[in-house]
């Protein structure tokens, strides 16, 4: 595809939008995962604790 | 009325008191400017042309040293509440405040910046152009400042986000400020018009800044 | 009461607004997934090179819907901010906490592509057009937004403190740019290329600057989800430690 003389301008442009969107989509992807497992993780703990009823020692 | 000017006179006599918060001011003022053709080389057709701008940036950021200042010490010992229950709207406590800070910071750099403007080579007949340009913009500076100190008063880093936060909102003002000095210069006739439109929003940064500020504040006073 | 005012206080409650968001975004992704690629396949496919410009206006595609979305962001910024402070809508301060990075990365996208778009157009990376100046003050609004809430422990005084600050930048942000335009009429006779655009170069326009739309309101409310989850966590594990003290405490006697 010829883009003409200042081809690699374009070419700049459109890597550079590329690369900003998916490092934008990763880390709220990324971060979406990272607190679903804490919010996991929570739950089961909080489950935990009130089934065993007896106190689980200290921190 | 008179809590008003009670407490822009008390603000005003803490100033003169600890002259240190102006002259700290001051002398950041005339370093940097002083810097600059360190920096730049001595061209002094060159330093003659930037002055108008580099005075009025060095300006900015001389006043953004002393603006932290404005809260702090009420809320460090408490009158900062009592303000906010006091029967003195807390809004127009701020306003006192702010122009305190104008009479007693922004007014002298205002009137140091023709004397720096020597060491820039600045076109003497522009001293009275930026003079004016200067007292019409700083009541800006602090009005506008007042807002990003009430903003960072318990922010960790508070007096560089405090710059951060500020320095967007002095755009008009820079920008209205170095054109109404160009028009001088050149000699046109948009002098009066620029001056108009900085003094506008010197105006409206009066009317404003108080009640974003004072929103701020009651938010942290509890 | 207007849908707006209903939708909004349907989705007040978390719960409800997950679901209501977890139900649609999938659709979201892939309508923007399609109209993205779509505008795509015109853009490089179908749209003709410029008069003028020749084909770096394909650089327009991509740089306009950003600056849009940039101002867009600030927009939903400024309303959430709005909605907390006056109406204390449950949400709002997760809706403008979410928004700012998104926003912020399309300002930079803005920036970026409009300085590699000005190279070839007036022969240096950075001008100070009028646009580009203003985007530039658009991007330290976001930064200052960004900033002073990471400064802030107290979460609940940092969303009301952050809010503030939006109302006060989106009353400024006008001025800012008309002062940037008045500004660059002084020193710039206008370079601007041709504003209006040809009919053939609006429809890529349009379909890209939808796709991108759905695409940040996608990431908005996949954002708004992560928040609402990391404020649950939190809650969930402040009351843990609360239990283990009060059971400590309790073994103690």
């Amino acid at each position: 595809m010829d883009l003409g003389p200042h081809a690699a301008f374009i070419w700049a442009s459109y890597g550079a939008f590329v690369l900003i969107l998916a490092l934008l989509v990763g880390w709220i992807w990324l971060d979406g995962r990272r607190q679903a497992r804490a919010l996991a993780d929570a739950d089961r703990r909080g489950g935990r604790r009130r089934s065993s009823g007896a106190a689980e020692g200290s921190p | 009325m008179s809590g008003f000017l009670a407490l822009l006179r008390r603000d005003l006599m803490l100033a003169v008191r600890e002259g240190s918060a102006l002259g700290t001011a001051l002398g950041f003022y005339l370093m940097v400017v002083a810097m600059l053709p360190l920096g730049l080389g001595p061209d002094l057709k060159l330093l003659s042309r930037i002055a108008p701008g580099v005075l009025w940036i060095a300006l900015l950021l001389a006043a953004l040293l002393s603006l932290p200042r404005m809260f702090e010490a009420d809320h460090e010992d408490g009158s900062l509440e009592v303000m906010a229950t006091a029967p003195l709207p807390l809004e127009l406590a701020v306003a006192a405040k702010a122009l305190a800070h104008w009479i007693s910071t922004g007014i002298p750099l205002a009137l140091m910046a023709p004397i720096l403007g020597l060491m820039l080579n600045l076109e003497l007949a522009l001293t009275p152009a930026l003079v004016a340009t200067m007292l019409a913009g700083t009541p800006a500076v602090s009005f506008l400042g007042s807002i990003g100190a009430a903003l960072t008063l318990k922010a960790r880093r508070g007096g560089l986000l405090l710059a951060l936060l500020v320095l967007p909102l002095y755009v008009p003002t820079l920008i209205f400020g170095i054109s109404t000095i160009g028009f001088a210069s050149v000699g046109q006739d948009g002098f009066a018009a620029s001056l108009l439109v900085l003094m506008a929003v010197s105006v409206a940064s009066i009317a404003v800044a108080p009640v974003a500020a004072a929103a701020a504040l009651r938010l942290q006073v509890s | 009461m207007s849908p707006m005012q209903t939708l909004t206080q349907r989705l007040a409650n978390p719960t409800r607004f997950m679901a209501f968001s977890g139900a649609i975004l999938p659709w979201m992704a892939v309508a923007s997934a399609l109209l993205i690629a779509y505008a795509m396949y015109l853009v490089f496919f179908v749209a003709p090179p410029d008069y003028q410009q020749g084909e770096t206006v394909k650089i327009m595609y991509i740089h306009v819907p950003s600056a849009w979305l940039a101002l867009g962001g600030y927009a939903i910024i400024a309303l959430s901010s709005f909605g907390l402070l006056v109406f204390r809508h449950p949400l709002a301060d997760v809706s403008a906490k979410a928004a700012a990075p998104i926003g912020a990365a399309f300002t930079l996208a803005a920036l970026i592509t409009g300085a590699l778009w000005g190279k070839p157009m007036w022969g240096t990376y950075w001008v100070w057009d009028a646009r580009l100046t203003s985007m530039l003050m658009l991007f330290f609004l976001y930064l200052g937004l960004i900033a002073l809430r990471s400064s802030l422990e107290d979460e609940a005084l940092a969303s009301k403190l952050t809010a503030v600050l939006a109302l006060v930048g989106v009353s400024i942000l006008p001025i800012i740019k008309f002062s940037v335009d008045w500004w660059n009429t002084l020193h710039q006779p206008s370079t601007g290329f041709t504003s209006s655009v040809d009919a053939s170069m609006r429809t890529p326009l349009l379909i890209s600057a939808a796709g991108f739309l759905l695409l940040f309101i996608a990431l908005h409310l996949k954002a708004m989800q992560n928040e609402i989850m990391r404020r649950r966590v939190k809650a969930m594990r402040v009351a843990e430690v609360e239990r283990g003290d009060r059971l400590m405490s309790a073994g103690a006697e």
